[in-house]
């Protein structure tokens, strides 16, 4: 692909604070049109990534090149190619709906009958009605949301990151922002960036994930591509007792592929779910463990994670 | 989609405007920062003209004569009370903590017109502020020696005072982004305002204060201020009180620009 097709391009992306790596030797080639999700715990550098390449933060070492531009040295071209709405919905909450989507405009130089009539789109995306009139500080986290994302939108950038734009939102709200995700893409060919770190998300809008771990890309592909990666099946123990040796006797089964062990719960990969299901459950009431619940279930992201790293994405997931 | 529409670089005159918009915009929603700017003023006048009037007086110590009306002497520290310290500092702060600043640093806007853009806004803001207290001062009897174009002048001195002491307040938001230490910037509000000729004449002060008053920029603002007031044109004493504006201005305003690179580096 060549360098005028992509929208992000980076080589060796390293972000240092002190003596702790951030980021650490990112490669991404993200075509223009994709929606890239970027998957990864709290606290991965999935923030950090997108601090860089939306021109807040320099890169300590690699180039980053957005929308065509270099990051470092064309930091003007690249802002006014961007929209970005941040993790954190950042508002002035003094302001008036209308009076920040006006400010926007005004900073990208949008004047006349047509950022008027582009104020009228996004007073319409944003649906919010007459409270677009008042002060963002009377609003619901979900308009505040949608706000957020109707401001970087503005000026029609051909690139929008979105850094954990659901999170903290109620599941009716995150759908809403979902389809505008999707309609963005498809009507006006938009490149998305989307970082999170839910599954479901990754998996409803990416085209493609990069999933990141430590600052280091751990692996990236479709989300087809990476479940299947892991096998067809997945079993899940939640087993309590000794879980190593539990472990080590699911391991001696012939039909196991892996056995993941992560606190009290094993994640075990197996070809055929329903063949494995008997032989595990009787391999581990022979090792002497308890087991509280056995799952069988298709791959998720997060197994894939769990492979790649022995950890899970989500807080809570051993105990799902 | 918009079809016409072209996103560009508006240019640091064209952002400042922007900056200056929204901050204008956000003046009356923040009560707080006007009601003790204009509470102070009038109490310290009343105060210090019912207490030192009549020790200011005569032939006394500190007395300046019969004829020396130090209502028309205390106008000028009212003012100084009602426009030092004025900020939108601690909008900065709150842009710092909520990510709005982030948001306007991955626009195209000229960075130092985010800092011109609020300072513009303040020196809106403390020249109003200093209406009411001429308004005040014509009603105890107060009159200008200089007419109407020297209160213009009294208005603008005063109100680049403001501006230009507002560099503290800026420089420690821009540089901590803590709305605690901002808060903290008032104390060098003190020094400035007693350390010198607010309350009495430089005659009347002895000793070590008298020296501080000598030392102190504001002392040479109140002078200048006070000529407009109780004399008639005093270019001198104008040359001086804008001298000091402006040394005080080199430090404050220096501070805060180094603060806003500090700030909007990428590093």
């Amino acid at each position: 692909m060549s360098n005028a097709e992509l929208a992000i391009e980076t080589q060796g992306l390293t972000r240092a604070f002190g003596d702790l790596r951030a980021v650490d030797g990112i490669d991404l080639a993200i075509p223009r049109g994709e929606i890239y999700g970027f998957l990864g715990p709290n606290g991965a550098g999935k923030s950090t990534v997108v601090r860089m390449l939306c021109t807040l933060l320099v890169p300590t070492a690699g180039t980053a090149r957005v929308a065509g531009f270099d990051v470092v040295h064309q930091a003007e071209q690249v802002r006014l190619s961007i929209g970005a709405a941040l993790q954190a919905t950042a508002i002035d909450p003094k302001q008036t709906g209308r009076e920040l989507l006006r400010l926007q405009a005004r900073l990208y130089g949008l004047r006349g009958p047509a950022a008027a009539s582009r104020l009228a789109e996004l007073a319409e995306l944003v649906d919010i009605g007459d409270a677009l009139d008042r002060r963002v500080s009377t609003y619901s986290g979900g308009m505040k949301r949608r706000l957020d994302l109707a401001i970087a939108l503005v000026h029609t950038p051909s690139l929008l990151f979105l850094d954990e734009p659901t999170t903290g939102l109620d599941p009716s709200s995150r759908v809403r922002v979902w389809d505008e995700v999707r309609r963005l893409n498809a009507a006006e060919g938009m490149t998305i960036f989307l970082t999170t770190q839910y599954l479901e998300e990754a998996d409803e809008l990416a085209s493609r994930v990069g999933i990141i771990d430590r600052g280091r890309l751990a692996t990236q592909g479709t989300p087809a591509d990476l479940k299947r990666a892991v096998g067809a099946d997945v079993v899940e123990a939640d087993v309590h007792g000794d879980i190593e040796q539990a472990a080590a006797a699911v391991r001696a089964l012939a039909e196991i592929e892996e056995v993941v062990v992560a606190g009290h719960v094993l994640t075990i990969r197996t070809a055929n779910g329903s063949a494995a299901l008997s032989p595990v459950a009787l391999a581990l009431a022979a090792s002497g463990a308890e087991v509280r619940s056995l799952t069988l279930r298709t791959p998720t992201l997060d197994d894939v994670f769990l492979q790649l790293t022995g950890g899970h994405l989500q807080a809570g997931a051993e105990a799902a | 989609m918009s079809d016409a529409l072209h996103a560009r670089k508006v240019g640091f005159f064209g952002d400042v405007v922007s900056v200056a918009i929204r901050a204008l915009r956000s003046i009356p929603r923040d009560p707080e920062v006007i009601i003790p700017a204009l509470i102070i003023p009038v109490f310290f006048y009343f105060v210090n003209v019912g207490a030192l009037s009549k020790l200011t007086g005569g032939a006394g110590a500190g007395g300046q004569g019969a004829d020396f009306d130090y209502k028309a002497f205390q106008i000028p520290t009212a003012i100084l009370f009602a426009v030092t310290g004025i900020s939108r500092a601690n909008t900065v702060v709150t842009d710092i903590q909520t990510g709005y600043l982030d948001r306007l640093l991955m626009t195209p806007v000229n960075r130092l017109a985010l800092l011109v853009g609020m300072m513009v806004a303040d020196f809106v803001l403390v020249a109003a502020l200093t209406i009411p207290v001429i308004v005040l001062g014509i009603i105890t009897g107060v009159s200008f020696a200089t007419g109407v174009g020297g209160a213009i002048v009294f208005v603008l001195v005063a109100s680049l005072w403001g501006l230009v002491f507002a560099g503290f307040p800026y420089a420690i938001a821009l540089k901590t982004g803590n709305p605690a230490a901002v808060n903290t910037s008032f104390v060098i509000f003190f020094p400035f305002m007693f350390l010198t000729t607010a309350f009495v004449p430089e005659s009347a002060l002895s000793g070590w204060l008298s020296g501080a008053a000598k030392a102190n920029p504001v002392t040479y603002l109140l002078e200048a201020l006070r000529s407009l007031v109780m004399t008639g044109w005093d270019g001198t004493a104008l040359l001086k009180g804008l001298a000091a504006i402006g040394g005080v201005g080199v430090v404050t305003l220096g501070l805060a620009l180094l603060a806003l690179r500090g700030r909007v580096a990428r590093g």
